[in-house]
């Protein structure tokens, strides 16, 4: 067999995922053709996970409804799952956390070969079947990888101030690894370029270029449901149905939050104003 | 209901090798444009592939670009596929596939109307406004009209003016130079409705057959049952991309006239 080299990647994707769209999974589906295309990499597994409700992010509904529509949205993937231990905690979480969490429970999978997951059955068989396979089970040395999956925007959100802790961008990017998925417009590489920390770890940041711009975004399908618009073929039609059914998103929702600091801002800040 | 609407139908032509979600964007779009303006209901989209006679490059043949968007359409109420254009031996001129859909709307209506007369007694002939149809397109679909050849000028003008276009634009000012740029669509303005998508999207069937010729993945673009369609019937390969290569597209043959001079 070939493949001694080639390592396997859990994709990871954290986000309010408010709602979740069309455009979220097809970052999943960029990153895995790109990163198999490179010839050392095999991806086994996209996780989904949806910040909980203590983030305080403006319009954000409850996690409960989230989570759901990003498992409807998954139904029909082979290999992306939605997870909610993120979104169970009471505070919000580092992002930082969440990687280790999840690293943490993708060894113990290796390991055990018991995938401590939500996925249902068929899914998970065949995300263990992805794992075990053959030859590479005895290279532990050649451990999975867990990668940070995010746009564009995310990387250039570590440059805005008290967003992020310094040394947390050091070890998602250091320890982990990024997936970024770039849009027209973004320019990845040159903000790559002008962060002395990102360019430390140049190595570790897969830029992933998009050609066919597509702008959905949750913000404009939560902005078409207020105005009763038509939201169809931007996201899948069994979460456009779960929206309707529960009447998700309206002007009162979107107030949610409004007055509200940032859970981030609120906690990076918090200990030098008081 | 103090006003009544104009009931509209939408009519997408194209080559729909494959159809995309976008594509079916476009008549949501549409809809929601045409509800807001107060004076139409959109009661019905059809989607109609052109024939094989077209000679487009890279067209796969018209029983599979039928057989997708049909799979794709299953889940929606109010937008149906309609195979009589593309079983039209040659290819068929925009205009004469909408005279087509046009009479058999306008018989429908009639049926209706005139069961309308029988039961109330009166002999006036209209219950209500008549129907309308109207030709669906994209923004590059206006600029298509400029092509030399590949447009008759009385054409346009009767698909502008006699039915009228809903041209759903992917940001920037593209549809109002098109329209701007021709005399006979800037004649028929008031029948042209540029609709603005301020979300761009730009996933066209072109980056669709591209993805899958280079094995990579459309999930999302397109619907999952007309990707299985696709890799059951080994659609979108090389081989098929050379299809028509080097063929001059029927139109330009088939209305083949004396060039005119391009610059006035």
């Amino acid at each position: 067999m070939d493949g001694q080299n080639i390592t396997k990647v859990v994709l990871l994707a954290c986000g309010s995922f408010n709602p979740i769209t069309n455009m979220h999974l097809r970052m999943f589906e960029l990153a895995r053709d790109y990163l198999e295309d490179t010839g050392q990499y095999r991806v086994v597994k996209g996780i989904i996970s949806p910040v909980g409700d203590a983030y305080k992010k403006k319009g954000l509904i409850e996690a409960c409804h989230r989570l759901e529509m990003a498992r409807l949205s998954t139904e029909n993937s082979d290999w992306i799952t939605v997870d909610s231990w993120e979104s169970l905690q009471p505070e919000w979480v580092e992002t930082c956390k969440v990687i280790r969490h999840h690293y943490d429970e993708m060894l113990a999978a290796e390991q055990n070969n018991d995938d401590v997951d939500t996925v249902k059955y068929a899914k998970k068989r065949r995300i263990e079947e992805n794992y075990f396979d053959g030859s590479s089970y005895h290279k532990r040395r050649d451990g999975p990888q867990l990668m940070l999956l995010c746009g564009a925007d995310v990387l250039e959100s570590f440059g805005v101030p008290k967003l992020w802790k310094q040394e947390d961008i050091a070890e998602i990017v250091g320890r982990y690894g990024l997936v970024c998925i770039s849009r027209s417009g973004n320019d990845p590489h040159k903000f790559i370029h002008q962060s002395d920390m990102l360019w430390k770890y140049r190595k570790s940041i897969h830029v992933v270029q998009e050609w066919v711009t597509n702008e959905i975004s949750a913000t404009h399908v939560r902005r078409s449901l207020r105005r009763g618009r038509s939201i169809r073929y931007l996201l899948p039609d069994n979460v456009v149905d779960y929206i309707r059914e529960h009447g998700l998103y309206s002007d009162e929702s979107e107030r949610k939050n409004a007055d509200v600091v940032l859970a981030p801002l609120e906690r990076y800040t918090g200990a030098s104003s008081s | 209901m103090a006003t009544r609407r104009v009931p509209l139908v939408l009519l997408a032509c194209g080559s729909f090798n494959p159809i995309t979600n976008q594509h079916m964007r476009l008549f949501e779009l549409a809809r929601d444009h045409m509800h807001s303006t107060g004076q139409y209901q959109v009661v019905g989209g059809i989607v109609s592939p052109v024939s094989d006679g077209y000679g487009k490059q890279g067209l796969v043949l018209a029983k599979h670009r039928i057989a997708m968007a049909k799979l794709a359409l299953q889940s929606s109420n109010w937008v149906t596929v309609d195979e009589w254009e593309s079983q039209q031996p040659d290819w068929t001129e925009t205009v004469v596939t909408m005279r087509y859909h046009y009479g058999r709307i306008l018989e429908e209506y009639e049926q209706s109307t005139g069961m309308h007369d029988d039961f109330s007694g009166t002999t006036t002939p209209l219950s209500g406004p008549c129907p309308q149809l109207k030709l669906l397109c994209g923004a590059d679909f206006l600029d298509t009209f400029k092509i030399p050849g590949l447009w008759r000028d009385d054409h346009v003008e009767e698909v502008a003016g006699r039915f009228g276009l809903v041209c759903v634009s992917r940001g920037g000012l593209q549809p109002e130079r098109a329209v701007h740029e021709s005399d006979t669509l800037s004649r028929q303005r008031q029948n042209i409705f540029l609709v603005r998508e301020w979300v761009r999207n730009e996933t066209s069937a072109t980056e669709v057959r591209r993805a899958l010729r280079r094995d990579r993945s459309v999930k999302y673009l397109i619907p999952d049952s007309v990707i299985e369609y696709i890799h059951q019937h080994n659609l979108y390969t090389e081989d098929s991309e050379r299809r028509n290569k080097g063929t001059v597209l029927r139109p330009l043959a088939k209305q083949a006239q004396p060039v005119k001079s391009l610059d006035d």
